[in-house]
């Protein structure tokens, strides 16, 4: 499959000299393409974010854009790392070829980690789950929620929330088997949170963004797991004791609910 | 034999449209699964270059010539009053003046007649007449005009709208800025920048460029725009090579930039719903240059880009009919009490019922 992948999207340039490691095509979004490869040395692994020229664009406009876009994402995440946030740290990159090289994130997205969860309970009505039951996922809302007070304390919203933007990294891998020897059944959700894709992250320390940050999240989260949707609560609950300025941001955050997406068209 | 034409129900609309300065009427016949346009007339308001059309001239534009082109639409399409099943009409959005204009209009018609009447989203208008013509089955639509921007796809009864313009639309941003360099508005304004773009090109001037996620952007671009034309005039402005531009450089920069922003919502909205189908609606649907960049677009990712020319793209009577008609054989009515007219009216209230 992957041989297929890349006949039909060549790889960018970086990827093909003989040194490198031969990537592996990871997903072809609508901004631009993850491979996995390997950085310096052939055992650390990490992950290539390009973004390639776009056809229909003119290209001084796509040039300027690739260029604009890349570096933001860089210093964004530069900012993150540096504060503590947990995301990715970057490696390399060349903003003008289109690449940037990032710190491959073991595990799972969050999302595939609670519906695998929530696929192992007892199907909704049969029996109400006992409180010892939820806490594997409880914590887990916890630690979305103060990763994200993380990210808001440093001045960054992500612009694009979502549990498939965030990675449950095991803690303690053992490098050989890949397992951690916990096979158990809270495993799916056990690991620590890390916010990944920062394509439309921008700076900003406004309520108003940061609610709209945590808005779309929340209809992510309703959209995707709408049987976890109650546990939401804890996440705001866990950010607003995180993030100090938190309070304002849940007031506006009734507002962006109210206003949703109904713009009433005039004009 | 006989059971067959039975089973096969000939019925007929007629569309009266007239929510900006288009006044369009025309003449649909549905038989079965297939549609068949009888008559298609138009008449437009034109206002002198430089200037846009208001709400009270294009209101009064369209009682001038409603009876001439209701006339003509009937005549064209060979059919008896009797013939007629239902009068559709344009509910909104759109500007009030000229949609309550046609609304009394469409009205007059159904008491003089004793026809039943139906109220059309004008969006939803222009997405079902372009899914029609096009054959476009499932696609992502986007819907582009002097009042609208929207990228829309369908899912459970409703067109969704994932996203849109924030402020002004694209085809206001486009008229808008035709005026700041005296460009004429006959046929339109985007036409004539069209046509004008494809002069320039030497050089890309720097405009903003304002996506967020799959929404969007105009009235900056605009402002930048009309920046620049003000400086050419007085001293032909300076490029990114410190050679003077000229008016169409600037048309085609113009083009160039709020263009690639449309391409990307679009793609964003097709990589978000998993479809490789995309349909363009909408009078700035008629651009030959935006149906090139979306169809590499499209190209890029497997899948290819429906279009219509201005006979349907351009605001019109016949896609009023459609969608009205498409509603009517669900049993829709709007009775003449409840036949109002609204400048607000999304495209994503419509309950969409004919489709599964």
């Amino acid at each position: 499959m992957a041989a297929a992948d890349d006949a039909q999207f060549p790889p960018p340039k970086v990827l093909t000299y003989p040194a490198s490691t031969p990537p592996t095509l990871i997903t072809q979004g609508a901004e631009g393409r993850l491979y996995k490869t390997t950085h310096l040395t052939r055992d650390r692994p990490c992950a290539l974010k390009y973004r390639p020229p776009k056809p229909y664009r003119h290209p001084v406009l796509d040039a300027r854009l690739t260029k604009a876009r890349l570096s933001s994402e860089a210093k964004v995440l530069e900012r993150c790392w540096r504060e503590g946030v947990p995301v990715p740290a970057v490696y390399a990159m060349d903003p003008a070829a289109g690449w940037m090289m990032m710190e491959w994130i073991e595990g799972i997205p969050v999302r595939v980690g609670i519906n695998e969860w929530l696929g192992k309970r007892p199907e909704e009505g049969a029996e109400i789950p006992q409180v010892e039951d939820e806490t594997p996922i409880v914590e887990l809302m916890k630690r979305i929620g103060a990763a994200i007070g993380a990210l808001h304390k440093t001045g960054v919203v992500h612009g694009d929330l979502t549990t498939s933007n965030m990675m449950l990294r095991p803690r303690g891998v053992d490098p050989v088997s890949g397992g951690t020897g916990n096979e158990g059944k809270t495993r799916s959700v056990e690991g620590d949170v890390v916010l990944i894709d920062f394509g439309l992250a921008t700076q900003s320390m406004s309520d108003e963004d940061r609610a709209v940050d945590l808005y779309v999240l929340e209809r992510a989260f309703a959209s995707t797991h709408p049987r976890a949707e109650r546990l939401f609560g804890t996440l705001l609950e866990s950010y607003k004791s995180t993030f100090k300025k938190a309070s304002s941001v849940l007031i506006k955050l009734e507002d962006v609910r109210m206003r949703g997406r109904k713009r009433s068209m005039l004009g | 034999m006989g059971l067959d034409i039975a089973q096969k129900k000939r019925r007929i609309a007629l569309g009266c449209e007239g929510s900006a300065n288009k006044l369009g009427i025309g003449v649909i016949l549905h038989e079965g699964e297939t549609s068949t346009v009888l008559s298609n007339v138009r008449h437009t308001f034109v206002s002198p270059p430089g200037t846009g059309f208001l709400p009270k001239d294009t209101a009064q534009h369209h009682r001038a010539f409603f009876v001439r082109v209701a006339k003509q639409a009937l005549a064209d399409a060979g059919i008896r009053i009797a013939d007629i099943d239902c009068i559709c009409y344009t509910r909104g959005p759109g500007m009030g003046g000229p949609l309550a204009s046609v609304a009394v209009a469409a009205r007059t018609l159904a008491l003089l007649w004793g026809k039943e009447l139906v109220g059309v989203n004008h969006c939803v208008g222009h997405i079902e007449m372009g899914r029609t013509i096009t054959g476009a089955d499932h696609p992502v639509v986007l819907y582009v005009s002097g009042g609208n921007t929207q990228v829309i796809a369908y899912a459970e009864q409703r067109y969704r709208i994932f996203g849109e313009t924030l402020d002004i639309a694209v085809g206001n941003c486009l008229d808008r800025f035709a005026r700041a360099l005296n460009i004429s508005n006959d046929p339109a304004p985007g036409y004539n920048i069209e046509v004008l773009a494809r002069k320039g090109g030497r050089v890309l001037l720097d405009l903003p460029y304002a996506v967020k996620g799959m929404d969007c952007s105009f009235s900056g671009i605009l402002t930048r725009a009309e920046e620049l034309a003000a400086q050419m005039k007085v001293d032909g402005g300076k490029g990114p090579d410190g050679e003077p531009f000229t008016g169409a450089d600037l048309c085609f920069s113009l083009q160039e930039t709020v263009f690639a922003m449309l391409v990307e919502i679009t793609e964003r909205a097709m990589a978000h719903v998993g479809s490789n189908q995309v349909l363009i609606v909408g009078g700035v649907g008629c651009n030959e240059r935006l149906q090139e960049m979306m169809g590499l677009m499209a190209a890029d990712r497997g899948g290819s880009v429906y279009a219509t020319d201005e006979r349907f793209c351009i605001d019109n009577g016949i896609m009023i009919a459609h969608a009205g008609l498409l509603a009517y054989e669900t049993g829709f009515r709007t009775p003449i009490e409840d036949s109002t007219c609204t400048q607000r009216f999304r495209t994503d209230e419509v309950l969409v019922k004919w489709r599964k």
